[in-house]
């Protein structure tokens, strides 16, 4: 029953989303209230439509409605219930649900955020979104369908993917669908820009708390995600330039070049004509993601979920989606009106240094993601590229965009002072330089590229903080006069203290991804009960193991003791965890946090060891800073969200911008 | 302006990254590929197809000794690290390393599926290639709606 409730709600929000879009159209054509306010109920039914269908599909796993293929294939009764209910967008089809679910979410809000918006520009924008509703609805119910049926309900299912079964993976799809397709609603900004004709400081405006929520939100996304490859996978590692990473990580880079170009148009009313096509790519590059993890026509360690045949309907979707929206910004991009002039050496200058460092960052990862299947077309041959690749292209040019970006927020709009800003940077410099010669002292092996990096690591903190010092004139502050830089500190709109946060995590993250990469240490040894084992400054002993039973699976689990060189020892538990309904084994990774630094073992098989006895091979990596490459992240996100929260912002989102630019735009 | 000024500079980092391509993407070969191409010692390649029945030897050191055939030829591989949860005997593998002088091929790098029903793109290709292709029962292509696959590795 509820499976044909699910099916039902589904096919009316795909009629619902047409509606959305023809109303809107009609309504924006012929100047007409009544129909525009047609086509924005639309949009709101369409997402109530998708979450009924949603909760129905939620409802067969909870209930393990065996009838339901998607059910049968992804859920199995012994999985506990928080797992039943993370399974719903375990599966390719109930993930494409979860897409839908965003993507008709975004388009509501845009109904009832964009109030203030003037009436075409909303329309188009409704509009649009409902056209890639119809799209991606469309695709779900007649090639994706979640609630399909199959005659003869089997009494056990098959269960979902264990090592999906995982608090992270439960939460990072809806968290990292929410950031993709958050660019959904920056995608129709931008497509009713250019219908509309006019890409003004105002548009920008309405913009950028969109853009600003999308890429917070796919910031976290990426995050979790990377956590849970770290800790799940079991391979000590935390990024691996895999296909799907990449996916993810392209419309990343274009959301962070979206944000800083949109500044620009927001302030000074230039790069229109730029952050136009960014807005267009960002989404472009959301759409490419799903593709690529879907298809499956690369081969990638993360690929989950994948069908070949329908890969090829999606890859159709984002042709015609992106092809229209940049064969529409051809068209009508030349017609925009070119914003205020600015000498090369100025604020806007810095940031289009930014954008240029980061489009040329999303090429390289582009190219690298894609030349397998380019070569695979050409000549036949299948080739893999890897980290080497990406350490060549992609870093150099971070490395770049690192060094100067300090120096941007310095610089004064239309006209800067590169030599004052530097002026006000030089304590920054010296901090950081210090801080590389003390790590270089510290830190063993010596090596002369981490340590640079790191120092570009201290001197994105150091600068950050000498930009804010800047705000506040700490300088011409008396000494010990406490409250007057709090009560300054507190006067900063949040915009600024988003920005500083969000720099400073990136530098967080610099040192810790350094330190990590370089520094780590990997030992592996065959070890039986009471023999140890010397990992960087600890020494493992392996007590034993026993055998735990969880809800769904058997597990053998380790007892080691780690004893520091200085300091009180510890217990680790590792685990392999065998799932008899996927007759599969997983690792279930012991990890203790000491400072940043965490010390992760991995329990390995059974090997016959000399005397007789089973031995275990036993995985110890000491992973120096590791935290920092989490936390650095999330300091960004949290950055993005207090950015948003600025009154300023959500002003401007909700509100009429003042009326001069609203008629000219009606 | 904009855009004229990133057009070069993309074109530059396009041009920058093909050339890095050539010195880092890592080739793809079956037993028998290999073979025919007279593969060098020394340069990292991808190994991948069945682990041969019966071929695999855990020896206490912590090295694996196994066999990878593409039912036309076959080639000897040692690894020392953890397997990947689901490796077994008769089943997909992707290997990642270099052929020694010896004609040995030593692997850093394991991946396979954490999926008994997995098989990698590239082994099937290959077994298609070499006419050795049973059919697609084993192919992650023809698992069932919605189904999972997931690939480990292990260094």
């Amino acid at each position: 029953m509820t499976a044909e409730l699910g099916a039902f709600a589904l096919i009316l929000a795909l009629a619902l989303s047409a509606l959305q879009a023809g109303l809107s159209i009609f309504g924006r054509v012929r100047g007409d209230a009544t129909l525009r306010g047609a086509g924005e109920g639309a949009a709101l039914a369409a997402f109530v439509a998708v979450v009924i269908a949603f909760a129905a599909l939620m409802t067969a796993f909870v209930a393990s409605d065996f009838s339901v293929a998607n059910v049968v294939a992804n859920s199995n009764t012994d999985q506990p219930l928080f797992y039943r209910i993370t399974a719903t967008w375990g599966s390719h089809e109930g993930s494409m649900l979860l897409w839908n679910l965003a993507l008709t979410g975004f388009g509501a809000c845009v109904v009832l955020y964009g109030r203030g918006l003037p009436t075409g520009l909303k329309s188009v924008a409704v509009a649009t979104q409902g056209t890639l509703g119809l799209l991606f609805l469309g695709y779900t119910v007649f090639a994706s369908n979640p609630f399909v049926r199959i005659p003869t309900a089997p009494l056990e299912g098959q269960s979902l993917n264990p090592i999906l079964q995982d608090p992270f993976m439960a939460i990072h799809p809806p968290i990292l669908y929410s950031g993709y397709v958050g660019f959904s609603v920056v995608f129709s900004f931008a497509v009713a820009a250019l219908v509309e004709g006019r890409v003004d400081a105002a548009w920008a405006r309405w913009v950028r708390p969109w853009a600003l929520a999308a890429w917070s939100l796919l910031t976290v996304g990426i995050t979790l995600g990377s956590f849970w490859a770290y800790y799940e996978l079991g391979w000590g590692g935390w990024w691996f330039w895999d296909p799907v990473e990449n996916a993810s990580f392209m419309p990343w880079l274009i959301g962070t070049a979206l944000l800083h170009s949109a500044i620009v148009t927001e302030k000074r009313g230039a790069l229109t004509g730029w952050t136009v096509f960014l807005a267009l790519a960002a989404f472009s590059f959301s759409m490419l993601g799903a593709f690529l993890v879907r298809s499956g026509v690369l081969t990638s360690v993360h690929a989950f979920a994948v069908d070949p045949r329908r890969g090829a309907i999606l890859l159709f979707i984002l042709g015609l989606a992106a092809g229209a929206a940049f064969g529409l910004f051809a068209w009508r991009a030349p017609k925009l009106t070119p914003g205020g002039l600015f000498a090369p050496i100025s604020r806007e200058g810095a940031l289009v240094l930014n954008n240029l460092f980061l489009a040329a960052a999303t090429a390289c990862v582009m190219l690298g993601t894609l030349y397998p299947l380019i070569v695979q077309a050409v000549t036949g041959e299948a080739i893999s590229v890897g980290a080497p690749y990406f350490a060549l292209t992609f870093g150099p040019l971070m490395v770049a965009c690192l060094i100067i970006l300090p120096a941007g927020p310095l610089l004064a709009w239309k006209r800067g002072d590169l030599l004052g800003a530097l002026q006000r940077l030089w304590v920054a410099a010296a901090l950081a330089v210090a801080a590389g010669l003390l790590t270089y002292l510290l830190i063993a092996p010596r090596k002369i590229v981490p340590i640079l990096v790191m120092t570009i690591g201290f001197w994105l903190i150091a600068g950050s903080a000498a930009e804010l010092a800047g705000r506040i004139n700490l300088g011409a502050l008396s000494r010990g006069d406490g409250g007057q830089v709090w009560r300054r500190l507190k006067g900063l709109p949040r915009g600024q203290w988003g920005m500083t946060l969000a720099h400073i995590g990136l530098g967080v993250f610099v040192l810790g991804a350094a330190c990590e990469l370089s520094w780590r240490t990997e030992t592996a040894q065959s070890l039986v009960a009471g023999q140890s084992m010397r990992a960087g400054a600890y020494t493992l002993t392996l007590q034993g193991l026993n055998t735990v039973d969880g809800p769904n699976f058997s597990a053998d689990q380790a007892t080691l003791i780690a004893t520091p060189d200085h300091g009180v020892p510890f217990i680790l538990r590792p685990e392999r965890r065998f799932y008899p309904a996927q007759r599969q084994t997983t690792s279930k990774v012991a990890i203790e946090r000491r400072g940043a630094t965490d010390v992760y073992v991995v329990l390995g098989d059974e090997r016959p060891a000399s005397g007789g006895q089973p031995a275990w091979l036993v995985r110890v990596f000491i992973n120096p800073w590791a935290r920092l490459i989490f936390a650095g992240p999330l300091l960004m996100a949290l950055g993005g969200a207090i950015s948003l929260s600025d009154r300023r912002i959500r002003l401007a989102a909700g509100r009429r911008a003042p009326s001069g630019v609203l008629t000219a735009a009606e | 302006m904009v855009v004229a000024a990133a057009a070069p500079t993309l074109a530059l980092s396009v041009g920058l990254s093909l050339y890095a391509m050539g010195d880092t993407a890592v080739y793809f070969y079956s037993p028998s590929q290999a073979l025919e191409k007279h593969v060098p010692s020394g340069r990292l390649v991808r190994l991948g197809g069945l682990v041969e029945t019966g071929s695999v030897v855990k020896r206490p050191d912590g090295t694996v000794l196994f066999g990878v055939t593409d039912r036309k030829a076959s080639d000897k591989v040692v690894f020392k690290g953890d397997l990947p949860d689901l490796f077994r005997e008769g089943q997909g593998v992707v290997t990642e390393g270099e052929f020694q002088p010896d004609g040995v091929f030593e692997a850093r790098q394991v991946l396979a599926k954490h999926d008994e029903r997995y098989m990698p793109k590239e082994v099937a290709d290959a077994l298609k290639k070499s006419g050795q292709w049973r059919g697609p029962a084993t192919v992650a292509a023809a698992l069932p709606a919605g189904a999972e696959a997931k690939e480990t590795g292990a260094r």
